[in-house]
């Protein structure tokens, strides 16, 4: 068993409410399988390749039976080779496929830079709009049990600074499911960041096909007192603290951008507007964060509004440790946030 | 190679030629905005490939592909208004002389990332396969792309896959200033091939009969599904890597070998090949020089009388629609 399996299995079993209904549950992998499954079916275009993708495991479940399904030219496993494999990927998107690309690390995605960065965001602009690029790379960051530097990055801070790439996280079932349909559909490169906490993670799932705007956030919670902006995974912790924070007397709104470029600065700035405080939640580190950048657009557009600084919950400035103690040290969680929202909105 | 197509093989090296040297003296006047990479000289390499190729296959180039969109049939008046920065030009002025492309004749855009562009023609090889058709794509690259772990990454991939990509190395011996065997151990190119699985060869660049013997090979290769082909074309620059400067005797290439290259010119050879052949005539030469003089001096007229972008356009194609 993948050792941060391990992990993901003794982590509770986390029910995201509100942004869907209905009487069909999954968890979010089985999500994200049902859109590759129902994608592979419908657009003979769509096609999958990464390391491992079709090995008994199928990254971590989501790709898994989709080769028997398939066949092993719609989904197959690739050298470990991660940079050609993306510019090869890419090529094929120039030719008029869909591949969707998958990373089973975010830390191996820093190895495709140069196809990802350099080519594949770049070619549409590059070419005056004549060879678009449409593919999908699924990255996961992991984290716990030992994953340690170079297993557990979560970079999609760095990746804000890249023109033509777009890039969602979505946190839940539903969004999983409907944000993978629209990143195979759209004609862009998608860079389509999970975290392998969030795989666990169960809501309502409709069956029929359905996609989800990229570049739209929304609301999760409703409140008044102070916005906790959450990305990715630290959505879970931002819903559990806000839930704290009620028992506090404190009225929470949690927004999920879901998708982190092109940014959806109209929801931030309503939900700011009206709570005047604004806290974010990143999955990475610090500096140069998502959160950074979600602050900056509250400086530039908002300053007038907020009365109190913006502050940012995410892990420190340091390569994750491998130790136990270091690693629950490291990561930021629904306490942090429940503190700093405390002192935010009461100091 | 058909003797039917010496002539066509023997225009386009010409063209090549001529429009490099036109692009040379235009430079001076900056008007041409973008960092230029002459192929005089290399010309054989990209004719001779080209020539096997239908108006559907691909071809991937990289900062010196000039030669390689003139040969493959890309539009000349929207390549020189490309160097000029026209928002008629291939790329409507967002690419520039690196980035040339035409995707109604299968130049799906060049990269100015050394080796970037060789996983990119691997890719649309992959997409041929996945969908079943023949089409064929051909990469071309320099020596020093080789060094590259992409050029290794991908030639595993293709040989893996039986991918129907031609590599073509335009070996030129040098990476801006630095000599292949600064960089490389041997003249090894060609022999990684064979390590990755597939067929490698060394062949004469300056020899447009030679070069085109061995891509048709490779190319119908890879038309009945069998696979890449690697081939190392021995060659060289005349004029510096960058610009219009030469660069011969300068500390940099000795002119005891740019001389000998200049005295094995490929498109003097071949002319006097088909001369001896009684193929091309006085005449004929002759009425070919005027037609591309028309050509030519059509191109750059239309270029330099063509509108600039305009600054409200910046953000345009970021993404696509
Ligand atoms: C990844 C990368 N590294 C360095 C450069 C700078 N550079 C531009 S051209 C060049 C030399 C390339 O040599 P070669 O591949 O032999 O092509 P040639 O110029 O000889 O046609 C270099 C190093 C670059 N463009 N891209
Ligand atoms: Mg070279």
């Amino acid at each position: 068993m993948p050792w941060t399996t391990v992990q993901v299995e003794k982590l509770g079993n986390f029910f995201i409410t509100g942004d869907h209904t209905g009487d069909r549950v999954l968890t979010y992998r089985d999500a994200l399988h049902e859109a590759l499954d129902q994608f592979l079916a419908r657009d003979p275009r769509v096609f999958i390749m990464g390391e491992g993708v079709d090995d008994v495991a199928g990254v971590f479940g989501t790709t898994k039976g989709l080769k028997e399904k398939y066949g092993a030219n719609r989904v197959f496993d690739t050298p470990i080779a991660e940079n050609s494999m993306t510019g090869i990927a890419a090529g094929a998107a120039m030719a008029g496929l869909r591949p969707v690309l998958i990373h089973a690390r975010m830390d191996f995605l820093l190895l495709s830079l140069d196809q990802l960065v350099n080519h594949a965001s770049k070619w549409c602009y590059m070419f005056g709009g004549k060879v678009p690029v449409p593919m999908v790379v699924r990255t996961i960051s992991a984290r716990g049990w030992g994953s340690g530097a170079q297993h557990s990055q979560c970079i999609q801070g760095m990746l804000m600074n890249v023109p033509g790439l777009k890039i969602v996280a979505p946190a839940t079932p539903y969004d999983a499911k409907g944000l993978m349909i629209s990143a195979i559909i759209d004609n862009n490169p998608v860079l389509f960041v999970e975290h392998r906490w969030l795989h666990k993670t169960t809501g309502y799932v409709p069956e029929e096909v359905y996609s989800i705007p990229i570049g739209k956030g929304m609301i999760h919670r409703k409140g008044e007192d102070i916005t906790i902006v959450a990305v990715s995974y630290m959505l879970v912790e931002a819903l559990k603290a806000a839930e704290k924070l009620r028992e506090e007397g404190i009225s929470a709104e949690v927004i999920d951008p879901r998708t982190l470029k092109p940014f959806d600065e109209k929801l931030l700035l309503e939900s700011v507007g009206k709570t005047g405080r604004l806290l974010v939640a990143d999955t990475g580190c610090k500096t140069g964060s998502v959160a950074s950048e979600i602050a900056a657009i509250a400086a530039e557009k908002a300053f007038h509004v907020l009365r109190k600084p913006v502050r940012r919950v995410c892990c420190p400035d340091t390569p994750t440790p491998t130790s136990d103690v270091l690693e629950k040290a490291f990561y930021p969680t629904a306490d942090d946030i429940f503190a700093e929202a405390v002192k935010l909105v009461k100091e | 190679m058909d003797k039917s197509k010496w002539i066509e093989v023997y225009r386009t090296m010409k063209l090549i030629r001529l429009v490099e040297q036109r692009i040379n003296d235009e430079y001076k006047y900056d008007e041409i905005k973008t960092p230029i990479h002459l192929s005089i000289g290399q010309e054989a390499v990209a004719a001779g490939v080209c020539i096997h190729l239908r108006k559907d296959d691909y071809i991937f180039g990289t900062h010196r592909s000039h030669s390689q969109y003139i040969a493959k049939g890309g539009d000349i008046k929207k390549m020189i208004a490309e160097l000029y920065l026209r928002k008629t030009g291939c790329a409507r002025g967002r690419g520039g002389s690196m980035h040339l492309v035409d995707p109604d004749v299968g130049i799906l855009g060049s990269s100015a990332i050394v080796g970037g562009n060789i996983p990119l023609g691997t890719g649309t090889a992959l997409a041929s396969k996945l969908l079943g058709n023949d089409r064929v794509t051909v990469v071309f690259f320099g020596d020093g792309a080789a060094d590259e772990g992409t050029f290794h990454e991908s030639l595993n991939f293709a040989a893996l896959k039986k991918l129907p990509v031609v590599y073509v190395c335009e070996n030129n011996f040098y990476a801006i200033n630095s000599h292949q065997l600064s960089r490389q151990v041997g003249d090894n190119i060609h022999k990684w091939a064979q390590g990755y699985g597939m067929p490698g060869y060394q062949v004469d660049g300056n020899d447009v009969l030679e070069v085109s013997d061995y891509a048709e090979k490779a190319i119908s290769r890879c038309r009945r599904g069998e696979g890449p082909t690697l081939i190392e074309c021995l060659t060289y620059r005349w004029k510096g890597h960058i610009g219009t400067v030469d660069d011969v005797g300068e500390g940099y290439r000795p002119k005891e070998e740019y001389d000998y290259w200049v005295s094995r010119c490929p498109i003097k050879r071949f002319a006097e090949f088909l001369k001896s052949r009684g193929v091309l005539t006085a005449e004929l030469e002759k009425s070919i020089d005027r037609e591309i003089y028309e050509l030519i001096e059509d191109a750059f007229r239309f270029a330099q009388s063509s509108p600039k972008p305009s600054p409200d356009e910046l953000l345009d194609f970021v993404y696509a629609e």
